[in-house]
This record gives C-alpha cells, sequence and structure tokens, in this order.
C-alpha cells in the first residue's frame, strides 16, 4: 500500500487502528495460527521415557515408510484421493447443470427450487450419515422397496457394508449433501453475466445448448476455478461424515479410512490404542502440506490463467 | 418477447429435471420425518407412506426426551453458536473497518495475515489447540469452543465485511469528524448500521458450520454437561441404533431446528451468495 505520500512524520500514532485490530488479530493467532505452526512443530518430536525428544523428521519416515504405519497412511491418501474425484466428478457437474436450468429465464418456481436442493447442506454430518444409514439399511428396506418399483431389485447391496462399495457410496452421500454449493455460485455467477451477451449471441443464432457451451461456460470458468479449491480443501479436510457413519475405524475393514479418521484415530486414540500426539501432528502436517500445495496450484497455476471478463 | 430458448417443450423438461432432483434432494428427510410418527410395526411394514390415524405413534420423541438430555445439549449449541457469532461480528467488524478505512503500514500484508484462514482448515491445529486448551483449564467448558469458532469465523467475516466497508461514502465518515465524532463513534453510529445486512449474511454463513460441528465438541468438550445437540443426537443415536423409533424421532428433533432457521434465513443466505458475497 501507498503510504509514501502521507505525511508520517508529523502524524501521532492513530491507537484507534490498534485498537479497532487488536482483538480479531489476538483471537486468531492465539487459537489458530500459532497452533497450526505449534502443530507442524511437534511432528518434529517423539515421547521417549515421558519426556519430550527432538528426531527431526523422523515421524514422516515412520508414516511413509513404517510397515505398521504406511499402509494405513497410504490407504487414507488414496481413499481421500477417490473421495475428491469423485466430488469433482459427480458434484460439480450436477451443481453446474442444475445452476443452468435454474438461471433459464423465465423459469418458475425457481426460488423453490433453490431453497429445497439447498437444504441437505445445511443439514448437519451426523443426521445425514444417520439418515442414509438406515435409507441404506437391508434391514429397514427402503433402498429395496424403491428399487424393486423400477424393477432393479436384484442391483441392491448392503452398500455401506461392503468393502468394495462402501467409500464411493460415502462420497455419493458426500456429493448429495454438497450439491447446493456449487449450484449457489454457478448460479450466482451465471446471473452476473449481462444481458446484452446473451442477446448478442442470439442475434448470431446461438441459442439453447450451444449458447451454454459456448458463451456461458467460458465466462463462468473463474467460479469452476474457486467452487474446485474449495471442493479440495474441504474434502481433504473430511472427517464428520464418516465418523457418524461408520464409525472411528473407518469400516469395513478401513476401506473408507480418509486422513481426518486416520487424525483422529492416531492423535486421540481408540479403543486399545492410546493417543500419540507426536504422530498425530506428523499426519496433520501432512494435511497442511496437501492443502497447501493444492491452494498454491489454484493460486499460481491456475486462477492466473484464467481469463477474467470485467462487464 | 419470446426469447429463443425458452419454448414450452424446453421449459418442461427443465422443470421435469429440477423436480427429479428435488425429490432426491428431500425424499431422504422426508423418510425420516414421517416414519418418527409412526409405530414400530409401520415403520418396517411400509416405509414410504405418511403415518395415519392407525399407525400414529409418539413412542419415538418420548423414549428421546425422557433418556436423553437433549434440552441441555440444545441450550448448550445455542449458548456456543451465539457467542461465537457475537464475537465473530464484533471483532471481524471491527479489524475490518481498520483494513477498510484507514491507509497504514502492514494494510495490505495484516489483510493477506487474516485471509489465510479463509483456506487453511483451523482442524489441522487440533493436536496444539487441545495442548493449548488442556494448559488453559478450558477442556471440557464451551468457552473453549467458543474461542475455537471464533477464531475459525473471522477471516471471512473480515474478508467479506471489509469489501462492503469500502463501499461506504467517505463524505458521510467525514461529516462525521467535522461534528467531532470520534473514530469509535464514527464505526459504531456510522458505519455499523449501514453494513447491516452484510453481517447478517455474514452471521448465516457462519452459524451453519459451528451449529453442525461435530470435530471440535468431540474433541474439546465431550463431557455430559458441555455436550452440543450435534455431539449428544451423534452418541445418543450410536446408543439406540436398534431402537428405530427413537433414532427416527432424535434425528427429526435435529433436523427441525436447522430447518426452521434455514426457512426463516433463507432469503438472507441466497441473497448473499447470489449478490457476490463469496466471489
Amino acid at each position: 500500500m501507498a503510504t509514501i505520500d502521507e505525511p508520517r512524520t508529523r502524524r501521532p500514532f492513530r491507537w484507534h487502528i490498534a485498537v479497532f485490530l487488536a482483538p480479531a488479530v489476538l483471537v486468531y493467532t492465539a487459537v489458530m495460527i500459532l497452533p497450526l505452526f505449534g502443530t507442524l512443530e511437534l511432528s518434529l518430536f517423539r515421547s521417549a521415557n515421558g519426556t519430550r525428544t527432538f528426531v527431526g523428521l523422523e515421524n514422516f519416515r515412520t508414516l511413509f515408510l513404517d510397515p505398521r504405519w504406511s499402509a494405513t497412511f497410504w490407504n487414507a491418501l488414496w481413499n481421500n484421493t477417490w473421495f475428491f474425484i469423485i466430488h469433482m466428478l459427480v458434484q460439480n457437474p450436477i451443481g453446474i447443470a442444475l445452476a443452468a436450468l435454474l438461471s433459464s429465464p423465465r423459469l418458475r418456481f425457481s426460488a423453490f427450487y433453490r431453497t429445497a436442493i439447498f437444504i441437505p447442506t445445511i443439514l448437519s454430518f451426523v443426521i445425514v450419515g444417520f439418515a442414509w444409514k438406515l435409507i441404506l439399511s437391508p434391514l429397514w428396506g427402503v433402498a429395496p422397496n424403491i428399487l424393486d418399483l423400477v424393477g432393479l431389485k436384484s442391483l441392491f447391496a448392503p452398500w455401506l457394508g461392503k468393502e468394495e462399495y462402501a467409500l464411493t457410496t460415502l462420497s455419493l452421500i458426500s456429493v448429495w449433501q454438497f450439491v447446493g454449493i456449487p449450484m449457489m455460485l454457478i448460479y450466482a455467477a451465471l446471473l452476473s453475466i449481462p444481458d446484452e451477451v446473451i442477446e448478442a449471441a442470439e442475434c448470431d443464432g446461438i441459442t439453447g445448448t450451444a449458447q451454454f457451451w459456448k458463451i456461458q461456460l467460458p465466462l463462468i470458468l473463474p467460479s469452476i476455478g474457486i467452487i474446485s479449491i474449495l471442493t479440495f480443501v474441504a474434502n481433504f479436510n473430511a472427517f464428520d461424515l464418516i465418523y457418524s457413519a461408520q464409525g472411528a475405524l473407518a469400516g469395513p475393514n478401513f476401506s473408507t479410512d480418509i486422513l481426518g479418521t486416520f487424525l483422529y484415530r492416531t492423535f486421540f486414540g481408540f479403543q486399545l490404542q492410546i493417543g500419540d500426539p507426536y504422530m498425530g501432528s506428523a499426519i496433520a502436517s501432512m494435511m497442511f502440506f496437501i492443502i497447501l500445495a493444492g491452494v498454491c496450484l489454484y493460486l499460481f497455476a491456475v486462477q492466473t490463467r484464467l481469463r477474467r471478463y470485467q462487464y | 418477447m419470446n426469447r429463443a430458448g425458452v419454448s414450452l417443450p424446453h421449459s418442461i423438461a427443465a422443470h421435469a429435471a429440477l423436480i427429479a432432483y428435488t425429490g432426491i434432494a428431500l425424499f431422504p428427510v422426508v423418510v425420516v420425518i414421517i416414519n418418527s410418527f409412526k409405530s414400530r410395526a409401520a415403520i418396517f411394514r411400509s416405509p414410504l407412506s405418511p403415518p395415519t390415524a392407525a399407525t400414529f405413534d409418539l413412542v419415538g420423541y418420548r423414549t428421546v426426551l425422557e433418556q436423553g438430555d437433549f434440552l441441555l445439549y440444545f441450550q448448550n449449541s445455542l449458548v456456543v453458536t451465539v457467542a461465537s457469532l457475537f464475537f465473530i461480528l464484533l471483532f471481524g467488524s471491527m479489524a475490518a473497518f481498520a483494513l477498510a478505512e484507514y491507509r497504514f503500514r502492514g494494510n495490505t500484508l495484516m489483510g493477506l495475515y487474516l485471509a489465510l484462514g479463509i483456506m487453511i482448515p483451523i482442524r489441522l491445529g487440533t493436536v496444539a489447540i487441545l495442548q493449548l486448551m488442556v494448559a488453559s483449564g478450558l477442556v471440557n467448558t464451551l468457552t473453549a469452543l467458543v474461542l475455537v469458532y471464533t477464531a475459525q469465523g473471522l477471516p471471512l467475516c473480515v474478508f467479506i465485511l471489509a469489501e462492503f466497508m469500502k463501499q461506504v461514502s467517505d463524505d458521510l465518515k467525514n461529516a462525521g469528524r467535522i461534528d467531532g465524532l470520534s473514530e469509535y463513534r464514527i464505526f459504531f453510529r456510522l458505519v455499523l448500521p449501514l453494513v447491516r445486512p452484510a453481517m447478517a449474511t455474514v452471521a448465516v454463513f457462519s452459524m451453519i458450520p459451528i451449529w453442525n460441528d461435530l470435530w471440535f465438541p468431540l474433541i474439546l468438550a465431550p463431557s455430559e454437561a458441555t455436550k452440543t445437540i450435534t455431539l449428544g443426537s451423534q452418541l445418543f443415536i450410536g446408543q439406540y441404533v436398534t431402537n428405530w423409533n427413537a433414532v427416527l424421532a432424535a434425528l427429526s428433533l435435529a433436523i427441525l431446528p436447522v430447518l426452521i432457521l434455514y426457512l426463516i434465513f433463507s432469503r438472507q443466505l441466497i441473497r448473499g451468495i447470489t449478490s457476490g458475497a463469496v466471489k
């Protein structure tokens, strides 16, 4: 910022600026920034006979290479990546499609649709996890009944209980819950496209679907970039849904284990294993680096290349 | 004017697709709520039909209200959410005002520093936060949760409110200065009332993740006296997993307050999102 021109030598210290900033900066620094760095620092230590000793990157080597840890870690990382891939392939296209439908001119009841489709997003993971667990439960039979209505009853399986389907099922449940967010952001972007642009396209004979692909989609690319990075951060930080639906052990047989549940089990302990804050910090640090890498990639590689249009 | 592309078949197809997806979005919620009012036999015999006079039964709700401390959990959630929102809005708007109004050395840097928290989730610092709370004796208090949620909500609040405060007219503030108002009075008397709509939007945005959070209540405040409604229903449902009436009733009780709040504030929320507050 340009403070150069100001007569700063004659100006007394402006206490009110400090007073306005202090509470926010203090709380934010003490409860968020310092613990973040504290966690990074803790990952370099290990507990030996009750005292804390500095071990450098030894915890990370254990996490990557020690057979007792690495299998779980790589499993959680891969599951988390799959969780993210499903969101990108299912949640964002559905969100964009819904937004495109909602923004079609003079659509009636669009406020009703918007409000209704956003409802799952405001519910807690606990509600969503249990509600779907009940619906997909073979005991209750809601899901088989519905499949029966369309003649597909043979397709039913206890999806949440099968190792090969459980993670995909949970990802789709999460997609169901959060589809409202890309829908709203893209809807806002579509609304901000001025009518003149659309009218000019119509004069040139570009209408309907072609209009969406050729005119609107290029204009909303920056918003698609934003929802992608929001999805990335939210997915690599996820925990609640898996914990509510499958418990801390992320069953069956760890097939739904993601970094968040792995972190919880490691640092907080569960059943017979006692918590290890140092290994927990190492996992949290890995999550931090993954998220940081994603955000940097977005800021420097993606965002600078997307063309933004000023209307 | 009959615009190309809004022909009748097109519009019918759009409505069909939207109605179908609305059905998918609402179906689980509706199934849970209608079944919570039915007797156990009816829940299993015909899960998709609404309760009739013959199958209507409130046994689930009675179990929940007798066994669980839902009123206390609800009160805890309310205290945590309202207190966090109060501090987020107060501290956040003060910082946003400082960043938007004054030019001082380090202004941009301070803005970037406060914006870091928008992208980096506070959860990653949990190990050290727990140690901090243990050291300061705040474990199992609602204060710990309020502190964490305030820190979590501040970055987005500062970011959004600073954008809005830049639009407040300088003439108005300068007129206040000439009339001898202090900078504090200018903020509280002139600027705050003008950005009230933006603050309402921030409040709704920040409220949902706080009310729904499971992670921090589970780790920082799992004691009986400090459980929030989200953690309480998680434990209660886990415990009564075979009592379908009670589980469905507990789920419905957890859905209803959020749903009511949402229906009251949805206009505000949707307007906030679509007016570009988060762009």
